[in-house]
């Protein structure tokens, strides 16, 4: 019988809130395949976390592994797979399973097809798959043939909803992989944790600001509004590139990927590298001079005109407010 | 320190991107052509380090013949010494593109390997998150991806990536890789004589065999494009109680 | 706002040219103007987004030197130019003299300017490498205006008149013609019926043109430019612009602060062309449609070249911008005005730049308001082109040839050298033999002179000139073949004449409406006779034969053919009761002239053709020995003789009889330069586009009849008019007294210098109009050199001694003749004879 491993990260215990979204496609495909499907994680805190997911698989336990060590997460899963000839393998290709997939590919000399979003075909010649994944960012798609042995794919995330959790425990095992200790040299060694607060990640709404801005000095404006709404100010490469931001306010294909409530986006004309970073924000709201600018055609609501004359009425609006 | 930097060449496309008729790539002829924005920002760090602390910083890319002129633009910003691994313009799928890197590096290498070798997280176009990895395991050397900071303390490589709080801290032993994202450090832009030292800047060919891998692009699809209504709450500065309006129903006030 | 289903007029395009066409348009009373661009606004995305926005005045032509002075002062009103300066630096002593020439071309315009030392070059651009330079024209008056704003604000000004319907982010998809006249267009959000259509889309108007069978000769081209920073020095202007701008002429390049930094723009690198229809929407473009990507290596020179100029400052700064911006080049580097010569109230306001945008859009306005505008377009209107050269494959071929001509040092006779030998004459073959070298007419090769005729220098002691540049596309062969001719006859070929047969039973009335003369003569009269604009300046001047009852022959000259075939037909009637027929290519010419000229005719045929048989200005079919022709007896050099045509087939039988039957009467072949130049000089003859222009009457030329017609005439109101009162300038002939320059050498003016008072100030007359050198050569059998040009009446006193600017320098002048008195035979006895 076939055996589907996921491969579901913890961070000392803690699950991301996309975490699961993998397992959703893991479980069509287990269905269609007649297969079985297993979860793996590393470190026994991730044991209770997982439990409740309701099946089976492996706990990965090494003292190498205390902390995150990409290079010995590679190693263990890829004997794990190896051991329990998993034939195909998915994670969630956010940072982390990225990383430790391709650690695992690259051991067991195998292809990984990276950030997919539909398997097509897994009928195809000569054991082959079709899969369609993500390029630039997710505004093109490929159509991929994988052919191999072992199926390796990251998902590509906030494609799939997380499935809910079945309530009952799944038997978890604990596998100790065999790893050198050289392999703690791509370990952790320190973690800093910048001031508490908001982040383009975890805030509920962005303002951002694009070319339209015009100057570092004209973001005072977008700052003023976010801090009204408990939010903060995003941008795009124009205006990183431009030094008008950090690189760390750069929200983009590759800034940030954000999925706020709410995405306030001003003067940003919407290329490619933006709209990728933005596009699962829940609602966007576009200002700009031009109505037929990318972002304010794809955007829930615009305001057409000039920003820092929009911005400062509504500014104007808000502190009048009973 | 002595720093290989692999960059990859990726067309510059606007809001929309144009298949060519056979949906094989994009319609580049009115597109420029640049380095892919992660491993941009990997060139300008290496050109940093070695401004800090001495050696030479190498640009090596799989490409095409055209991939010289991203060559060329690191040598205009700072980059010592540029390498084209020659390839035809197919797509090569990861496992090749590593394989055939793995054999130039060692060509390059010799017997005094690079105390560092950078990648870009991942290219802008075929976006696969391993070649980094890839290489470093055929080297058998350390690698972390997503890298943001990088400093060299002795023999040590600090990298720094990004976290929900924060960032975490590796000390790799080097010879160590890292794969960079954009923001480890803001690129520069060339200056008149960087940009006129690198037309005159000599291009080693290494040649490097094509082993495909498992992986093989059949067609580009564009996205269902969703279309979407969009609601316009007005012109200027009289859409503000519309707007307003919006926040409170998101729940912003 | 409803999308508007009809218009007035309508306007493509919302870069500089279409705004400021709309905003004329709105002033000068329209309504209903509807404005459509394709792009959003304030920036569409056209060539207005990413120009250099600065105006240099002075340019050699007169015409693109007053559209861009009317310009600067529209954008001065508009308050949105700040006046820089700008210094154009010669590195090579040939530019030197290039500078004083463009000093002499800002005294004729009335340009401020000044030649400045290197040391004064860099007192006012302190960062100059003044090593490397030799000297600067420095104009004080060079401006940077913003194009966006201006076209806002004209935008805005049509909108408060309420005349104007914006439609921004609009396609034109397609256009309805109807009875050869625009009726509709077809947007991607609607149709519109309009009266009238204005494309003015810079590089993309060919294609618009297409959607309604028309044509705009010209090409989107690159023009490379580069923008450096920061700079400390220009961060410290706190300002747009602090220090004047560069043009570093000799390497075909400018050097323009913006704000921190400063942009470097080239001509120099190769012409890269690209279709209409290959540019990228703005939803595939990085930046915008016409900001392309850069191409590296066609600007390494050039950085090169920046470095050497600017060393100090641009070494460390970044290259943070670099774009192949798409401009629209033209076959002559002119610009495309004026109705199309395919489809009625079609226009073209295409290939502007932005130091000229108002100004045309000015221009355009008054042409469509009152039937021609105030500055004679004689060289921007896009009916100049014949339909040859309005193909890709000319336009390649020219703007080729002249992009790097942009800055280039470019002598006033200076010939093309691509697509050439696209018209040829049937007696080319034996010109070729003679060793003509031939000058392009309307795509037609003419032998300027014939070096076969060499020995005729020794024999009439012809000089030469001393100096290189006067000499250049000039042989003193001229001067001997005119002697030549004088002496015996001459054989001119006159095959580039533009032939318009014009028939049908409304044909009198209808040449009366376009001319000025009486036309209404008997048949085998011929006429010469202005065509006067809506506004009584001249349209044409040209020969008008009538062959039949109700047939007309039109003779024009080949380099205005094209133009005149527009006006012609644009006049017909719309009942169908003139018929137009352009036989240019089936007509060829040779005029026959000298006091031989008839004995050379007698030979060939025993028609009388004797002065009483045959008298002046009369034409008929003649039989040459076997050969129909068609025998005009007229003359524009001032000899007696003839026009003789045969169809087309038998140009080349007709040239090798007259060539043996010449021999025993000493025949010698004749250039244009005696034809266009010195045997028309000598008897004071005004040519169209030179003496004769728009911004001229017939009472001011001299060429006013006693008499007027009674029946009616384009332009006759104001003929009246003119007639009725003082002249304010009046054409005259004037002598050069002494050619000695400084430097010892005898120097020959070239045309458009300026003409002084003996102590060197400006003449204008009473309308502003200066007084410049309209033609300028040799008299050779006056033995003077002759400068034609207008004089207020103050100054037109014969005798009165005036002075020439020519390359800056004065050279005493007087008038000889105040009118239309040939100076030489002023009695025109040797033509009638």
């Amino acid at each position: 019988m076939t055996r589907i491993l996921v491969f579901v990260d913890n961070d000392r215990g803690t699950l991301s809130p996309s975490a699961l979204e993998a397992l959703t496609p893991a479980y069509s495909l287990a269905d269609s395949l007649d297969a079985s499907l297993e979860l793996a994680t590393v470190g026994e805190g991730g044991r209770a976390a997982l439990e409740p997911v309701g099946l089976g698989g492996y706990v990965i336990s090494h003292p190498v592994l205390s902390d995150y060590a990409p290079e010995a997460y590679g190693d263990a899963l890829a004997q794990l797979v190896s051991e329990e000839q998993f034939s195909v393998v998915i994670s969630l290709g956010d940072d982390r399973g990225a990383e430790v997939m391709a650690h695992m590919a690259a051991v067991l000399d195998q292809p990984l097809v990276a950030n997919v979003t539909e398997i097509a075909d897994t009928e195809g010649p000569d054991g082959s798959w079709e899969v369609i994944r993500v390029r630039w960012g997710g505004s093109l798609l490929e159509r991929a043939r994988l052919r191999s042995d072992l199926k390796f794919l990251t998902i590509a995330p906030h494609t799939f909803p997380a499935p809910e959790p079945n309530g009952g425990a799944g038997p978890l095992t604990t596998f100790v992989p065999e790893i050198p200790d050289s392999l703690a040299r791509t370990r952790v060694v320190e973690r800093v944790k910048l001031a508490e607060g908001l982040t383009l990640a975890t805030a509920p709404v962005v303002v951002s600001g694009g070319r339209g801005v015009g100057s570092a000095e004209n973001f005072a404006i977008l700052e003023e509004l976010a801090d009204l709404l408990g939010g903060v100010v995003g941008c795009s490469r124009v205006a990183t590139n431009n030094g008008w931001r950090p690189h760390s306010d750069q929200v983009g294909q590759t800034g940030t990927r954000i999925a706020p409530d709410l995405y306030i986006a001003c003067g940003i004309s919407g290329a490619v590298q933006h709209w990728v970073g933005c596009m699962a924000s829940k609602q966007i709201l576009a200002i700009n001079t031009d109505p037929e600018a990318p972002l304010v055609t794809k955007a829930d609501y615009a305001v057409i005109g000039d920003l820092h004359e929009i911005l400062a009425a509504v500014i104007a609006e808000i502190k009048a407010r009973p | 320190m002595n720093i290989l930097v692999c960059v990859k060449r990726v067309p510059a496309p606007g809001a929309r991107i144009v298949l060519t008729d056979d949906s094989q790539g994009i319609d580049t002829r009115h597109l420029g052509f640049t380095t892919s924005p992660h491993e941009e920002c990997a060139v300008e760090a290496a050109v940093q380090l070695k401004e800090r602390h001495g050696g030479t910083t190498t640009v090596l890319t799989l490409g095409p013949p055209d991939a010289v002129e991203q060559l060329r633009y690191s040598v205009s910003v700072g980059a010592d010494r540029v390498v084209l691994v020659p390839a035809d313009s197919t797509e090569w799928d990861p496992q090749a593109t590593a394989s055939a890197l793995v054999e130039a590096i060692k060509d390059l290498e010799g017997d005094s390997p690079f105390d560092l070798i950078l990648f870009g997280n991942e290219s802008a176009d075929s976006g696969g998150y391993q070649v980094g990895i890839r290489v470093a395991r055929a080297l058998g050397r350390p690698v972390i991806s997503g890298l943001k900071g990088i400093e060299i303390d002795g023999d040590q490589m600090v990298g720094r990536r990004e976290t929900d709080e924060g960032f975490e801290v590796y000390r790799l032993p080097m010879p160590a890789i890292a794969a960079a994202k954009e923001g480890i450090t803001l690129p520069r832009y060339p200056t008149l004589p960087g940009r006129l030292k690198s037309r005159r800047a000599e291009i080693h060919e290494v040649p490097a065999e094509m082993t495909p891998g498992g992986q093989e692009m059949v067609s580009l699809l564009k996205p269902a494009e969703e279309v979407t209504e969009t609601v316009i709450l007005g012109h200027g500065a009289e859409a503000a109680p519309g707007v307003v309006r919006l926040l409170e129903e998101v729940g912003l006030l | 706002m409803d999308f508007p289903t009809s218009a007035h007029v309508i306007v493509i395009g919302a870069g500089i040219a279409g705004n400021s066409v709309v905003g004329h348009l709105a002033e000068m009373g329209w309504k209903n103007i509807v404005q459509i661009d394709k792009g959003p606004l304030p920036n569409p995305g056209g060539s207005t987004g990413h120009a250099s926005n600065f105006c240099f005045p002075v340019d050699h032509s007169k015409e693109m030197t007053m559209l861009t002075l009317d310009s600067t002062r529209q954008y001065a009103e508009m308050d949105v130019m700040v006046v820089s300066g700008g210094i154009e630096v010669a590195r090579a002593p040939e530019r030197m003299e290039e500078l004083r020439r463009r000093m002499t071309s800002a005294t004729a315009w009335g340009v401020e300017s000044h030649l400045i030392s290197p040391a004064e070059v860099e007192e006012l651009v302190p960062f100059i490498n003044r090593d490397i330079i030799l000297g600067g024209f420095y104009s004080p008056g060079v401006t940077v205006v913003d194009s966006l704003r201006a076209g806002t604000i004209m935008r805005e000004r049509a909108q408060a008149l309420d005349a104007l319907t914006v439609l921004p982010n609009t396609e034109v998809l397609s256009m309805e013609v109807r009875n050869g006249a625009i009726a509709a267009v077809v947007t991607d959000k609607g149709r519109i019926e309009t009266e009238h259509l204005v494309i003015a889309c810079g590089v993309w108007s060919p294609r618009m043109a297409e959607m309604a069978g028309a044509t705009i000769p010209l090409t989107p081209a690159v023009h490379q430019m580069i923008d450096v920073g920061p700079i400390p020095i220009l961060q410290a202007t706190n300002s747009e612009i602090g220090y004047p701008i560069v043009r570093d002429m000799d390497t075909y390049m400018y050097e323009r602060q913006t704000a921190g930094s400063m942009e470097v723009g080239s001509y120099a690198h190769r012409p890269i062309f690209h279709h209409p229809n290959d540019i990228p929407s703005l939803g595939e473009s990085l930046l915008s449609p016409t900001e392309l990507p850069f191409t590296d290596e066609d600007f390494d020179l050039q950085m090169e070249h920046a470095l050497e100029l600017m060393p100090d400052i641009l070494s460390a700064a970044e290259i943070r911008y670099a774009i192949n911006g798409l401009l629209s080049l033209t076959p002559d580097a002119m610009p495309l005005l004026g109705e199309t010569v395919e489809v009625k109230n079609l226009w073209s306001a295409a290939a502007v730049w932005i130091k000229e945008g108002p100004g045309v859009g000015k221009m355009i306005a008054q042409w469509m308001t009152q039937g021609y505008p105030e500055i004679d377009p004689h060289s921007s209107d896009i009916a100049r082109f014949y339909r040859y050269a309005r193909n890709n494959h000319h336009i390649y071929a020219r703007c080729s040839e002249h992009f790097n001509k942009t800055y280039g040092i470019v002598h006033p006779r200076e010939q093309w050298e691509s697509n050439r030998r696209v018209r040829t004459v049937p007696a080319y073959p034996r010109q070729v033999e003679l060793g003509a070298v031939f000058y392009e007419a309307g795509g037609w090769e003419r032998p300027q002179w014939y070096e076969a005729n060499a020995p005729l220098v020794e024999k009439y002691g012809v000089e030469g000139r001393e100096h290189e540049w006067d000499a250049r596309w000039w042989s003193p062969i001229i001067n001997a073949e005119h002697l030549a001719m004088r002496e015996s006859v001459g054989m001119v070929d006159l095959t580039a004449f533009a032939i318009f047969d014009i028939t049908g039973p409304g044909v009198v009335d209808y040449i009366q409406k376009m001319a000025v003369n009486q036309c209404d003569v008997r048949v085998g009269r011929a006429v010469y006779t202005p065509l006067l604009t809506e506004t009584g300046g001249f349209r044409a001047d040209l020969t008008i034969l009538r062959l039949g009852e109700h047939h007309y022959r039109v003779i024009s000259g080949g380099g205005d053919g094209a133009r005149d075939r527009y006006w012609f037909r644009k006049h017909l009637p719309d009942d169908g009761s003139v018929t137009f027929v352009d036989n240019t290519s089936g007509v060829s010419t040779v005029g026959l002239w000298g006091p031989n000229a008839r004995k050379v005719i007698e030979s060939l045929t025993s028609d009388d053709v004797s002065h009483q048989g045959f008298p002046y200005g009369s034409v008929r079919e003649v039989n040459l020995r076997g050969i129909d022709t068609l025998m005009l007896r007229i003359s524009y050099v001032g000899e007696l003789g003839w026009e003789i045509s045969v169809s087309m087939e038998q140009g080349l039988q007709l040239w090798d009889m007259l060539w043996e039957a010449g021999q025993e009467w000493g025949v010698v072949p004749v250039g244009i330069g005696v034809y266009g130049t010195t045997g028309r000089l000598e008897k004071g003859y005004r040519l169209m586009g030179a003496e004769l222009e728009s911004e001229y009457n017939p009472v001011e030329a001299g060429l006013a009849r006693p008499k007027i017609k009674r029946a009616d005439f384009i332009g006759k109101g104001p003929y009246l008019q003119a007639r009725a009162e003082d002249p304010a300038t009046i054409l005259c002939t004037l002598t050069v007294e002494d050619h000695t320059s400084a430097s010892g050498i005898e120097r020959y003016m070239g045309g458009n210098e300026p003409i002084l008072t003996a102590d060197g100030e400006r003449i204008t007359d009473s309308h502003g109009r200066p007084s410049y050198v309209t033609t300028a050569g040799n008299g050779p059998s006056v033995g003077k050199y002759l400068l034609l040009a207008y004089l207020p009446p103050e100054h037109a006193v014969e005798g009165r001694e005036l002075a020439v600017m020519y390359m800056n320098e004065l050279y005493p002048v007087k008038v000889a003749v105040v009118g239309s008195t040939p100076l030489f035979d002023p009695a025109n006895e040797r033509m009638r004879v």
